[in-house]
C-alpha cells in the first residue's frame, strides 16, 4: 500500500491551501478530488471577493483558483483528479476509485476538505426537469458556457442566491423574481442592491406553491407565507419561467469523517453534521484534520485560511516543524480568520436581526425587504455625501469585513479606518480625480462617481457595469433607480474598460441633475 | 434515556396531511406520507427508516434527501432534527459498479 | 445553438473542444468533445433525461456535479450513466432511460 505523509481529500480552496502549506514544509502531499477539474467551487465564482488584501479581496474567485493551483504546483503538491474517495478508515487508510480500479493509500496524516452539498426544499413539481440547484446553474454557465435557462426564478436570498442571480443576468438570462420564505434578505445588502437595481423584483416572506409543467418547467406560482410558512390565500403570483433555481443553503459533506469514527455533532450554526474539532481543524482522531465547509459552512475566504491552518497543524503533528513555529504561524492566521468573522454577517450573528450599524445608524428596512435602499434612507449613510464636482458616493450600508476601496483611491479620498467592518467615509478636504479605481475595486458594486451639477442642468453618474453588450457613448436609454424602475432618460457619455478595472466597466451616463442621487443603473432602449 | 430512544413514549396516531404525496427521496420515489407513516409503525431512527422504506438507498445514496427525511422524522417524533442520529456512513460513499468495486489495483501499481 | 453563451462579460469566449456528432434516441445531435453529455443535450434544448421506475415521471439535470444522479441515461448501452459528469465522445449512443433500461415502458 502506498504511503504519503499527508493525504488531502478535496482540491477546493481549503484543500489546496492546506496542501500548499504542508508541502512547503517538506511533507509529501497528495490531494484526491472526484471532479474532473480542481479548485472546487472557486472556478464558478466570477465576482470579486470581499475582504482585505491579505484575504485576496477584489480578486475574482476563478483567478484565486488559478493562483492556488500555481502555488500548489510550485510547492510540489500532487493533485489526482477523477479520484473518488469512497472510504476512510480509523487507521488513516483511504479507499479511492481511480478509473476502473480501487486503490488503497495510507496517510500519516489526513485532511478532509470535502466541502458542502446543497440543501433542497420540496414543493409540488420540484422533481421536474428545469428545477435545478444554484450550484448547477453556476456549473452550467461558468464552467460549461451554456445558459441554465432563459427565464429563471431564484429561490433563496442568501449570498448564493443573490450572486447566482447576478451571474445569470451576466450571461443573458432573465431573472423574473427573487423569492425567499424568510422575511429578510439573507445575504449581503450590496449583493442584493446590484440585483435589485437591474429591475429584479424581490419577494420576501414568499415561497413556491407549485412548479408547473408536464415534461419540464413551464411556469411557477409563488405566494406569501405567514410566520409558520403557510400560504396566505389570495396572494398567489404566477410567472412564466423555464427554470427554477434553488439556493436554500448548504450542508457539510462530513460522511467520510463519521465513517472513520470521528466524534460528530449536529450543529445548526455550522450547517448540520460536523466533526468536533478545534480552531486548527484537529478532530477527535489524532492525525485526522478538517478544513473548510466540511467543518462548518462559511465563505471561501475563511476556507482558505482554515486550510492553511490545518496544513501547518498537520506538519507539526508529523514533526516537520516545531511547536513554536506552529504557534507563531497559527496565531497570525487566527487573527486573519477573526478579521473575516466580524460584522453583521459573522457566524456569531447568524439568524439575528441586526437593526443598527456599528456606527449606530438604522439599517435600511427597505434593503432587507426589497433588496434596495430607499431614496429617503440613503442619505443617512456616511459614504453618501455631497460636494461640488465629481466625488465618490459609497452606498455601503452594512458592516462587512471588506476594505479594498480604501486602498484603491490614489488620492486618499476614502477611509474605512482600523476596523475593517466600518462603513467607508469620504475624507474631508480630499480631491477626487475621477480615476474610477474605487468603483472598480468595490466587490459589492456599491460605489458611484457623481457630478451632481455639470452647470447645464445635467449631472453625470458613473456606475460599474458588467454586462454585454456594452453600450457605446451616445447610446440613449433609461436610468433606473435603486429599485430597478425607470427614473428618467439617460445618455451614455463614456464607457471605460481599462485593465486595472479587471472587467468591471465604468459606464458614465448623463441625467437631469435632479436625478443625480437617484439614477443607479442604465438600460439601453 | 433521551426522548428519541424512549420507545414507550406515545407519539400519537398517524394523521394524514395535505402534502403526504410530496416526493422526498427522488431516487427511490418515497413520499412524505410513507415516511411519516413509517415513524408511527415504529421506525424511529433514520437507519430503520432507510431499511424499511429504502429512502437514501438509491443511486445518490441520500445526497439529496437525507436532510429532508431527517426533518420529517424529527417533526413526527416531536424532537429537534439535531437530536436524531444520522444514518450510518459506510463505504462506498459514491455510487460505484460492483465490477469496479471488486477490481483492486495490483499492489505496486498506482495512479502515476 | 442558441443556448450557448457566445461571449461572457467576465469569462470572455470560452474555449470548446472539437465539434462532434452523437445520437440521442437515434437522432443526430451536435456537441463538443469532452464537455459533459448533459451540457450538449441542454445546449440542444433537450431537457428530459429519463423517466422514473415507479411513477414514470420525467427527470433531467438537477445538481450538475454528479451527486444527485437524476440525470442518468443509457449511454452506449450502459444504464445509470451520470451524464452531467461523463465527457462526450463522437458517435456516442445516448438514450432516454425508462426505469433502468432504454426500452420505453410500454415495451418492457
Amino acid at each position: 500500500m502506498k504511503r504519503y505523509d499527508l493525504i488531502i481529500v478535496g482540491a477546493g480552496p481549503s484543500g489546496l491551501s492546506a496542501a500548499i502549506e504542508a508541502a512547503k514544509r517538506g511533507l509529501n502531499v497528495v490531494v484526491f478530488d472526484e471532479n474532473e477539474k480542481p479548485g472546487g467551487q472557486l472556478f464558478k465564482q466570477i465576482h470579486k471577493f470581499f475582504g482585505s488584501k491579505e484575504h485576496r479581496a477584489k480578486v475574482r474567485g476563478f483567478v484565486i483558483g488559478q493562483q492556488l493551483l500555481a502555488e500548489a504546483d510550485e510547492a510540489g503538491v500532487q493533485v489526482v483528479l477523477n479520484a473518488t474517495v469512497i472510504g476512510l478508515y480509523q487507521d488513516k487508510e483511504i479507499v479511492v476509485r481511480i478509473g476502473e480500479e480501487i486503490h488503497h493509500y495510507k496517510g500519516d496524516a489526513i485532511i478532509i476538505a470535502t466541502g458542502a452539498a446543497e440543501n433542497m426544499v420540496t414543493f409540488p413539481g420540484w422533481t421536474l426537469p428545469g428545477v435545478i440547484g444554484a450550484g448547477a446553474a453556476q456549473t452550467m454557465m461558468n464552467l460549461h458556457g451554456i445558459l441554465p435557462g432563459k427565464k429563471v426564478l431564484m429561490l433563496g436570498s442568501g449570498n448564493v442566491g443573490l450572486v447566482v442571480s447576478f451571474q445569470l443576468m451576466q450571461c443573458g438570462c432573465e431573472v423574473v423574481a427573487l423569492v425567499d420564505a424568510a422575511p429578510r434578505v439573507g445575504g449581503y445588502g450590496v449583493h442584493a442592491a446590484k440585483v435589485a437595481r437591474t429591475g429584479v423584483p424581490f419577494y420576501l416572506s414568499h415561497t413556491i406553491v407549485e412548479a408547473e409543467g408536464d415534461e419540464c418547467v413551464t411556469g411557477v406560482t409563488i405566494a406569501e407565507a405567514d410566520s409558520s410558512f403557510k400560504f396566505i390565500p389570495g396572494t398567489e403570483k404566477h410567472f412564466d419561467v423555464d427554470t427554477i433555481c434553488l439556493a436554500v443553503g448548504l450542508s457539510p459533506m462530513s460522511q467520510l469523517l463519521k465513517m472513520a469514527g470521528c466524534e460528530m455533532e449536529d450543529n445548526p450554526k455550522r450547517g448540520g453534521q460536523v466533526p468536533i474539532c478545534d480552531t486548527y481543524g484537529r478532530t477527535s482522531l489524532p492525525g485526522v484534520f478538517v478544513a473548510g465547509d466540511v467543518s462548518g459552512i462559511e465563505e471561501a475566504s475563511s476556507a482558505m485560511i482554515e486550510g492553511r491552518m490545518a496544513g501547518i497543524a498537520a506538519a507539526e503533528y508529523l514533526g516537520y516543524i516545531e511547536k513554536e513555529e506552529l504557534d507563531t504561524e497559527l496565531s497570525a492566521l487566527d487573527k486573519a480568520l477573526d478579521g473575516l468573522r466580524q460584522g453583521m454577517f459573522a457566524p456569531k450573528n447568524r439568524g439575528k436581526a441586526i437593526e443598527k450599524t456599528e456606527e449606530g445608524i438604522d439599517i435600511s428596512t427597505s434593503l432587507l425587504k426589497y433588496g434596495y435602499v430607499a431614496d429617503d434612507e440613503i442619505e443617512r449613510f456616511p459614504g453618501v455625501t455631497h460636494k461640488v464636482g465629481i466625488h465618490p458616493v459609497m452606498e455601503c450600508t452594512q458592516n462587512i469585513p471588506c476594505n479594498p476601496c480604501q486602498d484603491a483611491c490614489p488620492k486618499g479620498c476614502i477611509s474605512i479606518g482600523a476596523n475593517i467592518t466600518s462603513l467607508p467615509i469620504v475624507v474631508e478636504g480630499s480631491e477626487c480625480i475621477n480615476c474610477g479605481m474605487c468603483v472598480a475595486s468595490c466587490s459589492g458594486q456599491a460605489i458611484f462617481l457623481v457630478d451632481e451639477d455639470c452647470g447645464d442642468g445635467t449631472a453625470t453618474v458613473t456606475i460599474p457595469y458588467e454586462f454585454l453588450p456594452l453600450p457605446e457613448a451616445g447610446t440613449k436609454g433609461a436610468a433606473l433607480g435603486r429599485n430597478g424602475k425607470k427614473v428618467c432618460d439617460a445618455e451614455v457619455v463614456s464607457v471605460k474598460s481599462i485593465k486595472a478595472y479587471d472587467k468591471t466597466n465604468l459606464l458614465t451616463m448623463r441625467v437631469p441633475k435632479e436625478f443625480a442621487m437617484k439614477a443607479r443603473f442604465f438600460k439601453a432602449e | 434515556m433521551n426522548s428519541v430512544n424512549d420507545r414507550s413514549r406515545d407519539i400519537g396516531p398517524f394523521v394524514p396531511g395535505p402534502d403526504d404525496d410530496m416526493l422526498i427521496c427522488r431516487c427511490e420515489e418515497i413520499t412524505k406520507g410513507e415516511i411519516r407513516k413509517a415513524v408511527h409503525e415504529g421506525m424511529w431512527t433514520l437507519t430503520e427508516i432507510r431499511r424499511y422504506l429504502r429512502t437514501g438507498m438509491g443511486l445518490c445514496q441520500g445526497q439529496t434527501c437525507a436532510k429532508l427525511v431527517k426533518g420529517i422524522v424529527a417533526r413526527e417524533l416531536g424532537v429537534s432534527p439535531a437530536e436524531l442520529e444520522p444514518a450510518t456512513s459506510r463505504v462506498p460513499m459514491r455510487p460505484i459498479e460492483m465490477r469496479i468495486f471488486a477490481n483492486e489495483a495490483k499492489e505496486g501499481e498506482n495512479h502515476e | 445553438m442558441a443556448e450557448r453563451i457566445a461571449e461572457h462579460p467576465i469569462l470572455g469566449v470560452q474555449e470548446k473542444g472539437t465539434p462532434v456528432t452523437f445520437t440521442f434516441d437515434g437522432k443526430e445531435v451536435q456537441g463538443y468533445e469532452g464537455e459533459p453529455i448533459a451540457v450538449a443535450l441542454k445546449a440542444a434544448g433537450l431537457m428530459v433525461h429519463r423517466y422514473t421506475k415507479k411513477e414514470h415521471k420525467p427527470r433531467g439535470i438537477f445538481c450538475a456535479i454528479g451527486r444527485c444522479t437524476d440525470c442518468v441515461m443509457v449511454v452506449d448501452g450502459v444504464p445509470n450513466v451520470r451524464t452531467c459528469i461523463t465527457p462526450l465522445k463522437a458517435g456516442m449512443k445516448v438514450q432516454t432511460q425508462y426505469g433502468v433500461g432504454a426500452e420505453p415502458f410500454d415495451k418492457q
